[in-house]
């Protein structure tokens, strides 16, 4: 088994007001349960984290920036750890997630373990 | 109480204080005198009782018996620490009546600091289990065989190299220090859980003792939630998870030891006033940041105190199956985290997702399929339900699976 960083980026910030405490619990229901279906298969390695949109991109020279970033689609949303036994398994297992259905996408990477 | 039933219940409850306060105060590395002591004040007992009659105050006699039978005791090891020992050492060390105090504080002191240093890490979880069965609970090697489904010989070796462990390692029985308390608990309430686990799901047919293995779980449980230093929100969450749990016992099994399904349970004969237990300690361990499993799976147990089906219920345990998953995972968890998720989502999601978990060894697997694929595909449900049948184990189980195979074939 190895180890593979899924990272979901969205294509577009919306401009809609803050969504009410029940919206966000919908919204929040897709990624529980594909989140808790990955742990049932004893795939979950780590439920990684969310991401705010604000941010800071350091560049040569100690130059700082806000966000944006170059474009738009760059903008990590957030990120887990999965397992699976090939990069094609863990690609398999990322076809559910919440993220494609909302116009995102989602990158799958194999873990490179430091020596 | 009968006379009969009096020394059983007595070595129950104070078996372990005996042991626990002399083996406090001899050192560990003496525990089986400890033992001796105590075992041989009930022998007496049960000699003298039964010609006699019973005492006025029965727990005072065992105390006062065995704490001659200690004074006995040090007197000759004294003896032999202060005549032969300076003979062969040339050393001497004055001559001191020690002091057996068997007051409440010391003997639940005693209890509590025994229980962390039988969970000692350097003993392998499964001799933690058998020890504190065997020092906390009084159980005998015969009864700890009969709760792992192994034999005599097996449970005997455990405990001898368990308590060969705490001698070499020179284990002190004290609460270990703040710092090292939250590590060391974790163990402990592990044990607890393993022990209350093994009374409510174990295989074995005698169900007197297994409800013993649960109230004994409950009461090593109290204690934690009532000493201070040990009362966290993880052990609140642990008591409220068995108070729930164990307020289903009377429902879960009928007289000839079949197993009834939860939704077939009367729930008249829920124990109301653990449920409410249940909720007591639920609210207490809601204090602090830290979510342990224990207040995930004290939750579930939580809304299955609520009978009716209702979009609510299977959503919430839903996402509390989620998250237990995501923070341990066990195949059981992942099974019960499908089955709910057919009540809030649906059959049809409900069979992907449980295809998707493999657990194709496992009985309990198939009797999900086949109870998902009824009435949606007869013919893979039987499939499953008969795979289900030539893979478990105990003839309870079977029942259940059989009643099953029955309705589909009706």
């Amino acid at each position: 088994m190895k180890e593979f960083l899924l990272v979901f980026r969205r294509t577009a910030v919306s401009n809609d007001p803050a969504p009410s405490p029940e919206q966000m619990q919908s919204m929040m229901k897709p990624w529980q349960d594909w989140m808790g279906s990955l742990a049932a298969q004893n795939k979950l390695v780590s439920s990684g984290n969310r991401l705010d949109s604000d941010g800071r991109v350091l560049k040569p020279g100690k130059v700082i920036t806000n966000g944006p970033y170059v474009e738009i689609k760059e903008a990590i949303g957030g990120y887990i750890i999965i397992r699976a036994n090939s990069i094609d398994e863990a690609a398999e297992l990322s076809k559910d997630c919440p993220m494609l259905g909302m116009g995102g996408t989602v990158e799958v990477r194999t873990l490179v373990p430091m020596e | 109480m009968q006379d009969n039933e009096l020394i059983p219940h007595l070595f129950r409850t104070e078996y372990r204080k005996i042991v626990s306060v002399l083996c406090k105060l001899f050192g560990i590395e003496y525990i089986e005198i400890a033992e001796d002591i105590a075992s041989d004040t009930f022998l007496l007992a049960a000699e003298t009782w039964g010609l006699k009659g019973l005492p006025q105050n029965p727990t005072a006699w065992l105390y006062t018996v065995s704490k001659n039978k200690a004074r006995d005791y040090l007197k000759h090891a004294a003896v032999f620490s202060q005549k032969v020992a300076p003979e062969i050492l040339h050393t001497t060390t004055p001559l001191e009546e020690p002091q057996i105090d068997l007051s409440s504080k010391n003997i639940n002191d005693s209890q509590l600091q025994m229980m962390f240093a039988i969970c000692h890490p350097s003993i392998p979880l499964e001799a933690q289990i058998g020890l504190s069965l065997n020092i906390l609970c009084g159980f005998g090697a015969e009864e700890i065989a009969d709760a792992f489904l192994t034999n005599k010989e097996t449970i005997y070796k455990r405990l001898a190299r368990a308590k060969e462990k705490l001698r070499a390692e020179r284990v002190s029985i004290e609460l270990p220090d703040e710092s090292e308390i939250n590590n060391r608990l974790e163990t402990v309430l592990t044990t607890l859980y393993l022990l209350f686990s093994e009374g409510y799901y174990s295989t074995s047919q005698n169900t007197t003792l297994r409800k013993d293995l649960c109230v004994e779980a409950m009461r090593l449980n109290l204690m934690l939630v009532e000493n201070d230093q040990t009362n966290t929100p993880a052990a609140n969450a642990l008591l409220s998870l068995m108070c729930f749990h164990s307020s289903r016992f009377e429902a879960r099994m009928n007289q000839n030891g079949d197993i009834i399904l939860y939704e077939e349970q009367d729930e008249l004969l829920w124990n109301a006033e653990l449920i409410e237990k249940g909720i007591y300690y639920l609210n207490r361990s809601s204090k602090g940041a830290a979510l342990s499993k224990y207040h995930l799976e004290a939750s579930i147990a939580y809304w299955h105190t609520h009978k009716e089906d209702t979009a609510e219920k299977w959503e919430n345990i839903l996402q509390l199956y989620n998250r237990l998953l995501r923070l341990e995972y066990s195949p059981i968890a992942a099974l019960n985290r499908t089955y709910a998720l057919s009540k809030a989502n649906g059959k049809t999601q409900a069979i992907i997702e449980a295809e998707k978990l493999q657990l194709t060894d496992n009985h309990l697997y198939h009797s999900l399929l086949g109870s998902l694929y009824a009435a949606v595909d007869n013919r893979k449900a039987l499939h499953h339900f008969e795979t289900a049948l030539s893979l478990a184990k105990t003839s309870a189980e079977k029942k259940v699976i059989e009643a099953n195979i029955a309705k589909m074939l009706k």
